[in-house]
């Protein structure tokens, strides 16, 4: 086996004890980073040198580590999930950087979303928001028969697409307004496409939207942040859908 | 009622406000170009374009109000809206970086927004409510002010303002009304460019043509 290649980092990462107390940002230096590691894995490598020298750790979110959960995410040098397109921070590899580079690690900002202790913020708002409508009722009982609900092949695929939304929250951290535009309306398309979501398609559409403001999100001005942040590449497509659902639902009656 | 509240009220709704409403403004900044146009014939027959337009008198008048609503309503939902967007990032990032989705022009989008306001109201003092001198022809009145060296740089800095604001406006309104296609985004965001600086250059045409041409107007 070849010698692995390490690299020499300087971290500024974001320390903050809670909501209430002061954050800054703290530099730390990290040598010997093999770049086949990820960048949760380096963070780890940091966390454990800190431990040893009897700090407290720096907090992050994560979980599977393979880029499917939406847990982990942080802003690399302004850029969430690192500068790498559709990956997350769990799947960008150290090989991205060169040594002597200079990282700057901040938590997701946003008004709806709040610190939690240093790179970890609460994203209940989410959750929020997909209960006030981000479901579809199905009545229980016998299974139904085979093809009954037809569903023609292209909003199969765009429904697909909107549904690989992990709710990672890095559309609003990228977001110029820190708006949840394009979360919501991955959870809206993957219903509209499909005829299972017709029945609560009107409320769906009006209550998400106003789950989304009454949390504290911005609003979306088309700056395309997102689109090119989201590390499952969901299209502000959907977006423009999403507008389209509210509109046919703002302007009917109840 | 009930209706316009839930409608005015969101976020989205808000932004389809925001929409209709700068597609209006900018179809009349197309047709104001267009009539501008007579300024490259000569006085004569920018005169006669003013005066034909005038003689539209009453229907005028309703188009007058009909653009102040729409320009009202356009610039209280945007300061709204900026507010609102400010609001909702309390804290900033130490490091911001774009990963390539923002353009100059939507960056830029409420500080252009600004000077295009307060561009209009010099406008309207200097230009459509002036009270000129009895017998000065429209064309000897633009001509006069463009010769000025400040006039016609703020005039200058002013339209290029204006075609920053098309350049991300004329794409970002079909996007907020719901209009999105893979086969024509590409399309409808060159061609928003495209607009928009043909619109500023043919508006910043004219105190160029004021400062370096003798017979500009004549």
């Amino acid at each position: 086996m070849s010698s692995a290649i390490t690299i020499d980092l300087i971290l500024k990462i974001w320390r903050q004890q809670n909501i209430h107390a002061r954050g800054a940002l703290q530099t730390y230096t990290l040598n010997d980073i093999s770049t086949d590691m990820s960048f949760l894995e380096m963070l780890d490598v940091l966390n454990d040198q800190l431990v040893l020298a009897g700090y407290d750790p720096v907090a992050f979110d994560h979980d599977c580590r393979e880029g499917i959960c939406g847990m982990c995410g942080a802003v690399v040098n302004g850029q969430p999930h690192g500068p790498e397109t559709e990956t997350t921070l769990c799947q960008l590899h150290m090989r991205h950087f060169k040594t002597g580079d200079t990282l700057v690690i901040e938590p997701f900002r946003a008004r709806a979303f709040k610190l939690v202790k240093d790179l970890v913020v609460d994203r209940s708002a989410f959750d929020t928001i997909i209960q006030a409508g981000g479901y579809v009722s199905v009545n229980t009982g016998g299974a139904q028969d085979a093809n009954s609900l037809p569903v023609s092949q292209k909003n199969a695929e765009e429904a697909m697409d909107a549904a690989a939304c992990i709710g990672c929250g890095a559309c609003v951290a990228a977001c110029p307004n820190a708006a949840a535009m394009l979360f919501v309306s991955g959870k809206i398309s993957q219903f509209a496409l499909l005829p299972q979501g017709h029945p609560e398609r009107r409320e769906r559409a009006l209550n998400m939207v106003k789950a989304m403001d009454e949390e504290g999100f911005g609003n979306c001005t088309n700056e395309r942040e997102c689109e090119v942040s989201c590390p499952k590449g969901l299209s502000i497509r959907n977006i423009a859908r999403l507008n389209r659902e509210f509109l046919k639902a703002a302007i009917s009656l109840p | 009622m009930r209706i316009v509240r839930r409608f005015c009220g969101s976020s989205v709704g808000k932004k389809v406000i925001m929409a209709v409403t700068g597609m209006s403004l900018a179809g009349f900044v197309l047709v104001h170009v267009l009539g501008n146009t007579a300024i490259y014939f000569g006085a004569e027959s920018f005169n006669s374009y003013a005066a034909h337009l005038h003689e539209l008198d009453p229907l005028l008048k309703v188009f007058e109000v009909v653009l102040l609503l729409l320009f009202v309503v356009h610039v209280s939902f945007g300061v709204s809206l900026f507010i609102r967007n400010r609001f909702a990032r309390p804290q900033r990032y130490a490091v911001s970086q774009s990963s390539g989705g923002r353009t100059l022009g939507s960056v830029t989008m409420f500080y252009t927004g600004l000077i295009i306001l307060a561009f209009i109201a010099y406008h309207l003092w200097s230009v459509s409510f002036s009270s000129r001198p009895f017998m000065t022809s429209i064309a000897d009145l633009i001509r006069a002010h463009l010769q000025s060296p400040y006039v016609a740089g703020l005039y200058m800095v002013s339209v290029s303002a204006m075609a920053l604001h098309l350049s991300h406006g004329l794409w970002s309104l079909w996007q907020s009304l719901g209009g999105s296609h893979p086969a024509y985004d590409t399309l409808l965001r060159r061609g928003a460019l495209a607009l928009a600086v043909l619109v500023g250059c043919v508006f910043v045409s004219f105190p160029i043509l004021a400062q370096v041409w003798d017979g500009f107007l004549r």
